[in-house]
């Protein structure tokens, strides 16, 4: 009867178990597997040879992977820093009740419902150095062109992303912020609190957990960009806008060298696993420092 | 601490009028208490005159200068909000001296401030808790501590120790009337609690779905209720209604009811020109009623007592007369016995008398 008891929620947690075991544990397997071939896509997977980390170290070794790294991780913060600060700032100053906001709103989520490759080739297309938007904009303001795809690609391509994906942290950050308790900030407001500090000691503060999250969301998904910047640059000049994620698409399908791009894919994941549970380490170290400090008080006292 | 005067203040929520032209002028160092059913009013008019809700129509004066306008930081007061409204990520001690830090007060002089104000409402050992980690009445007294920090000129109390024991709230309410006497701050506290408003104030303001019914002394509101909503809702337990009739016989005035007929007097019989055979409705409180098997006719009750309910020296008997239910508060050793009809008398100074339509005094 007890041991019964205590097994009905694994029971009714199986479905959904097999379900996650099916759908990520399977696909992921494979690519650890496939990591330590030398697979070639015409092979199928039992005729490709096993070479151990092999792939791993080559990577570890070659400048070009080392180089793409480092492109994504400018890529990924520069972006989201930005992202966020906007966000963030977007939704603070649109948190009010004035009419037609509603429709303001609406507006500034469009750009996230565009598909990526539309969005890249709208870029590409303003971003052309002869008749593109911005350079005969500038032209005709009688300023120097840009070379905004050769010289400057890394940062157009920020800026194509920041374009698009400001608006997921804006509505994140505009959720939270109006379901921030009232009562708090007007209290805030009867202690004399300024606007800006009303922002930044309470606001702020509350909708940390949210940020967190939503920042901690596009960081992943940044680091798996793919689309916009293929269709603007497809990762040139040079290597300069290659991201992991293109090149372990090119490496798939240009260099055919499956087992390299599995590796690589490998230590994507473990950079974002690593980014991830050190975000979650660092707030329940917070936590428990807080803990810690109120126990010891509260002992004295 | 300035006079605050609310001239003709009216708020509206799109259609809906809440409050129908409040006009209520507070002097200085003045504790004002405002009571009422719920959903009279009363936190909206605190709202308002902290500045968290707009001003639809009317005016409010500080010193009488027009504040309508000002954010609520520049009007100088502190309040105690009806649901606490505790900053959640702040521990006690940061919460209360949230207002002090953001004027850049010297540390050692918020610590000793703090600390000063968590012992006198017995927050001492929890001031680096948080609001989630603390009990309901814990939390209140969080919110009163933040206003007390501070050193406003107004605090604006919206039920703030509706929340706590009977005990807490003795020890609470004499906490406040203390400090009420020793800062000589404008004090408006809204309460629900009749012996709070009673004890505290020194003008009680009743009000009634958006309408100020009668302002004024403790006493005076007790003694001379403006009209039967007041009359009936100061006093526990409420003042007893009978439906009677005025009757002129020879120079003398009575109102008369199935069970008594009571002769008034003093200025009451100034009713006997204008008001002979007139309905009106009698008012009589549970204490001025009493048991007097002498009673002389022109002053007696004759009541069916059918429940005593004792609470301790005080007793309250039940009784009936006629088709109306009659309340007395008599000592507990009054020797009686349920189901019988008794004689009472009735203080004829005391006699309350209502028009039956317009519930106005008489
Ligand atoms: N935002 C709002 N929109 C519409 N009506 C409102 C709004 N806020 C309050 N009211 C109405 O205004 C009236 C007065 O509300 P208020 O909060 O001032 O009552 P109160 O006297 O403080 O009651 P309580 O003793 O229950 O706290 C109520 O009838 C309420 O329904
Ligand atoms: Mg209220």
């Amino acid at each position: 009867m007890n041991a019964a008891n205590r097994l009905t929620p694994y029971l009714f947690m199986a479905p959904a178990v097999v379900i996650m075991a099916m759908a990520l544990i399977y696909p992921l397997g494979y690519m650890m597997y496939g990591s330590f071939l030398d697979w070639n896509p015409s092979q199928t997977i039992g005729e490709a040879e096993f070479v151990g980390t092999k792939n791993y170290v080559t990577l570890w070794n070659d400048p070009n992977f080392h180089e793409s790294l480092w492109v994504t991780l400018k890529f990924a913060f520069f972006c989201v820093s930005i992202e966020m600060v906007l966000g963030v700032g977007l939704a603070l100053m649109l948190d009010r009740n004035v009419r037609g906001m509603t429709f303001l709103r609406t507006m500034f989520i469009l750009p996230m419902m565009i598909a990526p490759v539309v969005v890249g080739l709208m870029w590409r297309y303003m971003y052309h150095p002869t008749v593109g938007t911005f350079n005969r904009t500038l032209d005709g303001l009688g300023l120097p062109k840009i070379d905004w795809l050769g010289h400057h690609a890394l940062t157009s391509v920020i800026i194509a992303d920041i374009w698009q994906w400001t608006p997921f942290i804006f509505i994140l950050a505009l959720a939270a912020l109006q379901s921030l308790p009232r009562s708090a900030i007007e209290a805030a407001k009867i202690d004399g609190a300024t606007a800006w500090q009303q922002i930044w000691h309470i606001k702020l503060p509350l909708m940390m957990p949210v940020l967190i999250v939503t920042g901690l969301l596009r960081l992943i998904d940044a680091f798996k960009v793919l689309e916009v910047i293929l269709v603007l640059t497809e990762g040139g000049p040079g290597l300069s806008t290659e991201i992991l994620a293109l090149r372990i698409s090119r490496t798939a399908t240009e260099f055919r060298e499956l087992g390299v791009a599995a590796a690589m894919s490998n230590y994507l994941l473990m950079l974002l696993l690593l980014l991830t549970v050190a975000m979650f380490a660092f707030t329940r170290w917070q936590e428990a420092r807080a803990n810690r400090l109120r126990a010891a008080v509260e002992e004295d006292t | 601490m300035p006079t605050i005067h609310l001239d003709k203040l009216v708020k509206r929520y799109d259609a809906v009028k809440v409050l129908h032209g409040i006009e209520l002028e507070m002097a200085e160092h003045e504790f004002t208490v405002l009571v009422g059913p719920s959903g009279c009013g009363k936190s909206t008019t605190l709202r308002m005159i902290a500045g968290l809700e707009s001003v639809s129509d009317g005016e409010i004066y500080f010193d009488g200068k027009p504040v309508s306008h000002l954010e609520p930081k520049d009007r100088e007061l502190a309040m105690v909000f009806q649901d606490y409204a505790l900053y959640p990520h702040m521990n006690v001690a940061r919460n209360m001296s949230f207002a002090l830090r953001l004027q850049k007060r010297p540390r050692a002089e918020i610590d000793k401030k703090v600390k000063e104000v968590a012992a006198t409402l017995g927050l001492s050992e929890y001031l680096h808790r948080k609001p989630a980690e603390l009990s309901g009445g814990q939390r209140q007294r969080v919110a009163m501590g933040r206003a007390l920090t501070r050193d406003a000129g107004t605090f604006l109390f919206d039920e703030p120790l509706s929340n706590l024991d009977a005990k807490l709230r003795g020890q609470m309410r004499a906490e406040l009337a203390l400090m009420s006497q020793r800062v000589q701050k404008n004090m408006i506290y809204v309460t629900h609690d009749q012996i709070e408003a009673m004890t505290l104030a020194d003008r009680i303001v009743v009000m009634h779905s958006g309408v100020i019914q009668q302002q004024g002394r403790p006493e005076e509101l007790f003694k001379k209720p403006v009209n039967k909503f007041v009359a009936g809702f100061l006093g526990t337990p409420p003042m007893n209604f009978l439906d009677a009739t005025l009757e002129a016989r020879g120079d003398e005035v009575f109102a008369v009811a199935e069970g008594f007929a009571l002769r008034l007097e003093g200025e009451k019989t100034a009713l006997s020109n204008s008001a002979s055979n007139r309905g009106v409705t009698l008012g009589v409180r549970p204490s001025d009623i009493e048991y007097a098997p002498a009673a002389p006719a022109d002053r007696a009750l004759q009541l069916n007592v059918l429940v005593s309910e004792y609470v301790g020296a005080q007793s309250v008997l039940l009784c009936q007369s006629g088709s109306n239910k009659v309340t007395v508060e008599v000592k507990s050793e009054t020797p009686l016995a349920l189901g019988q009809t008794l004689t009472f008398a009735v203080d004829p100074n005391r006699i309350h008398l209502f028009d039956r339509k317009s519930e106005a005094a008489l």
